[in-house]
């Protein structure tokens, strides 16, 4: 389902609509907005302010988007990409709901351009499990009841999830560490640690 | 013949009780929580994976074909007139594929807070819809404010037909004087305890989306059908029914008391997907949120009180007040010294309004503040008396029909955090961190009531189905609807698929006051017992068995006492008609009980160099009758410990007396607890009845009051004020 939704992106309606404004070339994979005329790109490589062709690599496949220069990463993975596990919570860079992995890397999403994050891989939390079958950390936070509304936990998610690539055997000090920089405020903490250390445990076991 | 039973109603989140009349049909019960198979049990929630994989779709996560993204424009001033014709939309209408509304009405409006809504828009990207409303140009008349409680006092009025300082209520019991005469000791305090925010993490919103004169909604709300009804009301004079609205919420991230229904945002949602003849998200930003989003009212109480040498209250005087910034409000602590008694009390309450968002139900509405205000007097008399802070609790409940309870629940929480440890007399540790002891108690309804109509469906394939309008507020309330029908039915968890989160499904109340379980769960309860019956009576001929003769086993049906004659559940619900069985019940008030207390015991230690407040432990004992999921229940004690824990330490909202702005409408100075203070929590569940009670609301009740006696015990200063952040604490040690 969510694969026919990544690609229905390129839609008839769209690709109608580019074609009727005359702007094929790039207004292709537009999306909401897509009407407004793009930008030709100032000889000064700068970009923008109008729609722009931003190339990503989100979990493994190469996605285009159509948007401004100034719209987060967040917002088009969220908004364009319809990959809406990472949450835009505080939309600041205080709460970690929009964590995602740049590179390996838990980054918040909401603080990057989307333009920022062409030429590195982008690891959302839909990518985690394989298969059908739940990543440990996922595993882990579920079984532990690691979640109540369950709106910031994609978040911590993908920071247990870092943690544990760079930390196979974390203490629980490291375990608050990892997520210090994420928020939630049903108040599920002890829980997470309990989820992070069994998470830790199982894939040192062998999974 | 039917009978009057008392009950607690929840208005937006307020609590209320009231005699209603119920049907005296014959008693039901859960049976014996020893011979139960899955309630009670530690179960995992049922949507757990589409949680953590991402896929659970919250309103704020819903896209359409074709969806514009709307946005408010709240008013920058803290009092503001807007005249008549004072909102140009033009500006935002030039922007390609904007939408724009104005909120004021012909008449013009008077703002009365930063963020007090003004127009709205919808456009092709969230990007476009901030350009849009920067883009609508308001004429201001900037008007005289005042946004915090000591200015409001001689500002000029906030209403026109109201004093800024407005008398709520009073009461009086037996004679104030004399009971200062009979005491040995006297206290005197002021207690405060801030106004705060609900910080849902999933904002106030709406996704709208028109089908001629249908309406779907899709709603981050606790009151699904409630919502529903609110906006056919609201768009009435469209000639809106609540037949044409549809109210979806299959996730819903917080609400903690402030979401009951469309408010101003839904219905401009609605209106602008009308215009815009395409579905509108309007979400609210972070900012929008924090500033309008509602809050929950502060306190404030002066306070002198007596005692005898027994440690019996003879005295208790207030004066108190209530900080909802442009409504009124109310705490636990106005009428008295809340779950203690006193022989003499002499009580006046006010609301103290200002130029700040409107104030409502948080989680636990008026609770935590006044068990704070209260709990801090109870340990400065006791300090007064010379007296153990329990053994003068001991002496204080006389009257209190949960009296035997709450002994029982401090000696245990005594033992656990290890009361013998704390200083006998205040402040008598040494060194620059010093540790202290500190506990508090608390009370709440939570018993229900009644309108939840839950559905079970068997189908001939043996699979089930429970359907209830009802939302998950990340309480489990999906989970539970599934393991009581599976305990009632012989089956296992996954065999039962919950459905809730729609109004096209049964009616079901809003989520205020701790009340969705004990409301919703007797409704399951009694649809699965009439699923039994349909089912019993449907293969009774098959097994040559009356009724009555037929018992559920594990995925079997069985005559009693006779193994031959059997069915297995698939055998027997491929005996039933095409379209299977279905069964419908109704709240039933013998399944559920209200009036619940809980104590909460802390341990801190305090840095006198620098004030910082560190929670070393917490220890919660909460009576919350029949549990039916420990695992999320315990999930919900800590939830509402970790949520005390900012209330005592971190959460203050700041209003600029100079500028009227609120200084931090976000999520980093207006601080939540994080992991890193996270302390130790030790959680005790006070099994009491064999019937259900709500549990989100009283376990966030005595968190900051025990936390704030602790600080006293570790110091031997009162740190009358909330939140205890390093400048209160250094304030009140006299170093700052």
């Amino acid at each position: 389902m969510a694969e026919e939704q990544e690609r229905s992106q390129v839609s008839r309606r769209s690709f109608l609509k580019g074609v009727g404004t005359g702007a094929i070339g790039t207004a292709l994979l537009g999306g909401p907005g897509a009407e407004q005329a793009a930008e030709a790109a100032p000889a000064n490589g700068a970009v923008g302010p109008g729609l722009t062709r931003i190339t990503l690599t989100v979990n493994g496949q190469q996605r285009v988007v159509q948007a401004e220069p100034r719209t987060t990463l967040a917002n088009v993975l969220r908004n364009e990409l319809d990959l809406t596990g990472a949450k835009v919570i505080c939309d600041r860079g205080s709460c970690g709901g929009c964590t995602v992995h740049l590179d390996g890397r838990p980054v918040y999403s909401c603080m990057m351009l989307a333009l920022d994050a062409q030429g590195h891989k982008v690891t959302t939390v839909e990518a985690l499990a394989k298969n059908g079958q739940l990543d440990p950390v996922q595993s882990a936070f579920v079984e532990k009841d690691a979640l109540m509304c369950g709106f910031c936990t994609p978040g911590f998610v993908m920071s247990i999830r870092a943690l544990l690539d760079r930390n196979p055997n974390p203490t629980l000090d490291q375990v608050k560490q990892a997520c210090a920089g994420n928020i939630c405020r049903c108040g599920t903490y002890p829980r997470i640690f309990e989820a992070a250390l069994a998470a830790a445990k199982a894939e040192r076991s062998g999974r | 013949m039917p009978r009057k039973i008392k009950t607690t109603i929840v208005e937006n989140g307020f609590e209320r009780e009231v005699e209603i009349e119920v049907p005296d049909g014959p008693p039901v019960s859960w049976g014996d929580p020893k011979q139960m198979r899955i309630i009670g049990k530690r179960v995992p929630r049922v949507e757990g994976p589409d949680k953590v994989t991402g896929k659970a779709k919250y309103t704020a996560d819903v896209k359409l074909p074709g969806m514009l993204y709307g946005r408010m424009l709240g008013c920058p001033h803290p009092a503001a007139r807007i005249p008549a014709g004072g909102v140009d939309l033009s500006g935002a209408e030039r922007i390609r594929g904007v939408v724009a509304i104005s909120l004021v009405g012909p008449e013009g409006k008077t703002c009365r807070y930063v963020g007090d809504e003004v127009a709205a828009v919808a456009a092709p990207t969230p990007e476009l819809a901030e350009d849009a409303i920067r883009a609508i140009r308001v004429k201001y008349e900037k008007q005289p404010f005042a946004v915090n409680p000591d200015a409001s006092r001689t500002a000029p009025q906030i209403f026109g037909n109201e004093p800024n300082v407005a008398p709520a209520g009073n009461r009086a019991q037996g004679d104030i004087a004399a009971g200062l005469a009979a005491s040995k000791a006297t206290a005197e305090g002021q207690y405060t305890a801030q106004t705060r925010l609900h910080c849902c993490f999933e904002t106030h919103g709406h996704v709208c989306k028109w089908d001629g004169d249908n309406l779907t909604v899709w709603a981050s709300t606790q009151a699904v059908h409630g919502t529903r009804g609110d906006f056919a009301g609201q768009l009435g004079r469209y000639g809106m029914k609540p037949a044409q609205v549809r109210v979806i919420t299959e996730h819903m991230g917080g609400g903690f008391g402030s979401k009951f229904g469309p408010r101003i945002e839904g219905i401009a949602c609605a209106l602008l997907a009308k215009k815009a003849n395409a579905p509108v998200k309007l979400m609210l930003t972070r900012t929008d949120e924090q500033l309008a989003g509602f809050n929950g009212p502060g306190a404030m109480s002066r306070i002198r009180a007596g005692a005898d040498a027994s440690g019996r209250i003879q005295a208790w005087e207030t004066s108190s007040e209530n900080y909802g910034g442009t409504t009124g409000g109310g705490h636990s602590a106005n009428g008295g010294p809340y779950v203690y008694t006193a022989e003499n009390v002499k009580a006046e309450w006010a609301n103290v309004f200002t130029n700040t968002g409107p104030g409502c139900a948080l989680r636990a509405p008026g609770h935590p503040q006044g068990c704070f205000i209260t709990e801090c007097m109870m340990d400065d008399l006791a300090a007064k008396l010379g007296m153990d802070p329990l053994a003068f609790r001991r002496a204080n409940l006389k009257g209190n029909r949960l009296e035997k309870l709450y002994l029982a629940q401090w000696d245990l929480g005594a033992a656990k955090i290890g009361w013998h440890r704390r200083n006998a007399k205040p402040g008598a540790g040494r060194g620059p961190k010093r540790r202290g002891i500190g506990m508090a108690s608390g009370t709440w309804g939570g018993g229900g009531g009644g309108g939840a109509e839950v559905d079970v469906v068997i189908h001939r394939n043996g699979s089930v189905e429970v359907m209830n309008g009802t939302q998950d507020l990340g309480t489990g309330t999906r989970t539970y609807l599934a393991m009581i029908v599976a305990e009632e039915l012989g089956l296992d968890l996954k065999e039962v698929t919950p459905r809730i989160g729609d109004s096209v499904y049964g009616n079901s109340p809003g989520s205020g006051g701790s009340t969705t379980c004990p409301s919703v769960a007797p409704a399951v309860k009694m649809a699965a017992v009439d699923a039994r019956e349909k089912l019993l009576a449907a293969i009774a001929p098959a097994l040559k068995a009356k009724v009555e003769e037929l018992e559920i086993g594990d995925h079997v049906i069985r005559v009693k006492g006779d193994t031959a004659r059997s069915l297995t559940w698939k055998q027997a619900c491929a005996r039933l008609g095409m379209s299977g069985l279905r069964a419908r019940g109704g709240w039933n008030q013998d399944l559920r009980q209200g009036g619940v207390g809980g104590c909460q015991f802390a341990e801190v230690e305090v840095d006198i160099e620098t004030g910082k407040v560190r929670p070393i432990k917490i220890v919660c004992v909460q009576d919350c009758g029949l549990v039916i999921n420990r695992l999320t229940t315990e999930s919900q004690a800590y939830g509402g410990i970790i949520q005390g824990i900012a209330q005592a330490l971190l959460e203050r909202r700041h209003a600029d007396d100079l500028t009227g702005r609120i200084l931090n409408p976000n999520l980093e100075e207006y601080k939540l607890t994080g992991p890193m203070e996270t302390p130790e929590i030790e959680i005790h569940l006070f099994d009491t009845y064999n019937k259900v009670s709500g549990i989100g609301e009283p376990v966030v009740i005595p968190t900051g009051a025990a936390l704030a006696n602790a600080v006293f015990n570790a110091t031997g200063r009162r740190v009358p004020e909330l939140p205890m952040t390093p400048d209160v604490v250094l304030k009140a040690l006299g170093k700052a």
